[in-house]
């Protein structure tokens, strides 16, 4: 054991940190918003468009992650048109692309679980908002969408921790992560335990936060 | 199309060969999970305090570290503690080790940390008197827990298990780090020599789900096999 390289490696594996929540929390972010948007999509009557979304989550969580970033990375620059567009801008950069591939993924596993949320509300709740005379974007709004929150809250904490590990993947498309930073150590140094150690922590204080804070709003918003 | 023809033309072949190897580090990498299992879960149902915490620390960490860390860890850790513990004997050669075992056990390990949750969840979730049952009855420690426990748990633990074997499947594609030829390694050597990573990628996203597409049609059958009767 090299205590040296231990406390030498701290400080490099921290400032990658931020790189880590950095990715983590874009594509958490866009990733909801494809979530909820796909959940909808699921729960139209019109049997194109709930297969559309279908389709969608199905290959996404059907695939690896690795082979979705590479798709994006590697495969979407081949193509001449896009290299033409703004879009390229977007695209040529591997942090970008890192984003749009892990939004993508955990909107795809994000959206199944506010289908679900949504599909357990019980219809008499809406019935009584309809009763009452509210519109309906009122009752979406106000009372699907918080009661789907507070039912895919443990579900969603999950999810976080899952994409927590998968912005390991980034290292893949050069991106200097916490993986990244301690592959780059290890192949210099040779001395995997000491590195893992080191980042693996890291990343267990990150979940250990999640963690808690899922439960501290579970709490919070639990039926009173 | 022809790029995708098998023969000497085409990649064919090399990606049909490569889809068998996913397919083989996934079993193994299952089966060592089970082993895993096997040992991790009656650790984490035990009354021993000290015992929880080996078991509990196993699938924490696993659980909440990358795989590709765990994977690094292994692939650059392996051989050198297999070579230090064959310097003692006095074997100072270099050790390689080979990639398919490396890759199956990292991969066997993170696997196994998910079937030991499931397992303790199935465990813990078949009802009490049938264990009071089996001590009133006298029966075997064997029987009791080949006949009695376990069909009860597979039927609770297979729908949970399936997922398992879901992640592993996904999981092996982060073997191709470590150069062993599957699915992804060969459409990353197809892709460069190629120049078409879009097409070779495609194909790899496709290999995939029809991995996981036949397998979840096969896990249904088995669980209909197991929760007949109910």
């Amino acid at each position: 054991m090299d205590l040296e390289l231990i406390i030498t490696s701290f400080p490099k594996l921290l400032s990658a940190t931020i790189v880590t929540l950095k990715l983590l929390s874009a594509s958490l972010l866009f990733g909801l918003f494809l979530g909820l948007f796909f959940a909808i999509l699921r729960l139209n009557k019109n049997k194109l468009i709930s297969g559309f979304a279908y389709g969608y989550s199905y290959v996404f969580r059907g695939t690896p992650l690795l082979v979705q970033i590479f798709i994006i990375y590697f495969g979407l620059g081949q193509i001449e048109y896009l290299r033409s567009t703004f879009l390229w801008v977007v695209l040529k950069e591997p942090y970008w692309c890192a984003i749009i591939a892990f939004s993508l993924n955990t909107g795809a596993y994000t959206s199944e679980i506010l289908r679900s949320a949504f599909e357990t509300i019980k219809p008499g709740i809406i019935e009584a908002g309809k009763s009452l005379g509210l519109n309906e974007k009122f009752i979406f709004t106000k009372i699907q969408i918080p009661i789907a929150i507070k039912q895919s809250l443990p579900a969603y904490g999950n999810e976080i921790i899952l994409m927590l590990k998968g912005t390991s993947l980034a290292s893949t498309v050069t991106l200097l992560d916490i993986t990244g930073v301690a592959k780059f150590i290890i192949s210099t140094t040779f001395r995997p335990i000491e590195v893992f150690i080191v980042a693996g922590s890291i990343y267990l204080f990150i979940t250990f936060l999640v963690h808690n804070l899922i439960k501290y709003l579970e709490k919070k918003y639990r039926y009173q | 199309m022809e790029i995708l023809s098998f023969g000497d033309k085409g990649w064919g072949d090399e990606l049909f060969i490569a889809t068998l190897m996913t397919i083989a580090v996934a079993i193994t990498a299952m089966i060592i999970g089970f082993l895993f299992a096997l040992i991790f879960t009656p650790l984490k149902l035990s009354q021993n305090k000290f015992l929880n915490l080996i078991s509990n620390t196993y699938t924490t960490i696993i659980r909440g570290v990358p795989e590709l860390l765990v994977i690094y860890l292994f692939f650059f850790g392996g051989s050198g503690a297999i070579m230090f513990v064959a310097r003692i004997f006095g074997y100072n050669d270099y050790i390689e080790i080979n990639a398919f075992l490396t890759g199956a056990f990292s991969i066997g390990i993170i696997s196994g940390a998910y079937s030991t949750e499931v397992f303790r969840g199935a465990i813990q979730s078949i009802d009490k008197g049938q264990f009071e049952a089996c001590n009133v009855l006298g029966l075997k420690k064997y029987i009791y827990f080949f006949k009695v426990i376990m069909p009860q748990m597979l039927r609770l633990a297979i729908p949970n298990l399936s997922n398992v074997w879901q992640i592993t499947l996904k999981d092996t594609s982060l073997i191709s780090v470590t150069g062993l030829v599957e699915i992804m390694r060969q459409s990353y050597i197809a892709a460069g020599s190629t120049r078409d990573p879009l097409l070779f990628y495609s194909v790899a996203a496709v290999l995939y789900l029809m991995l996981t597409y036949l397998s979840m049609k096969l896990i249904n059958k088995l669980e209909q096999n197991y929760s007949r009767g109910y």
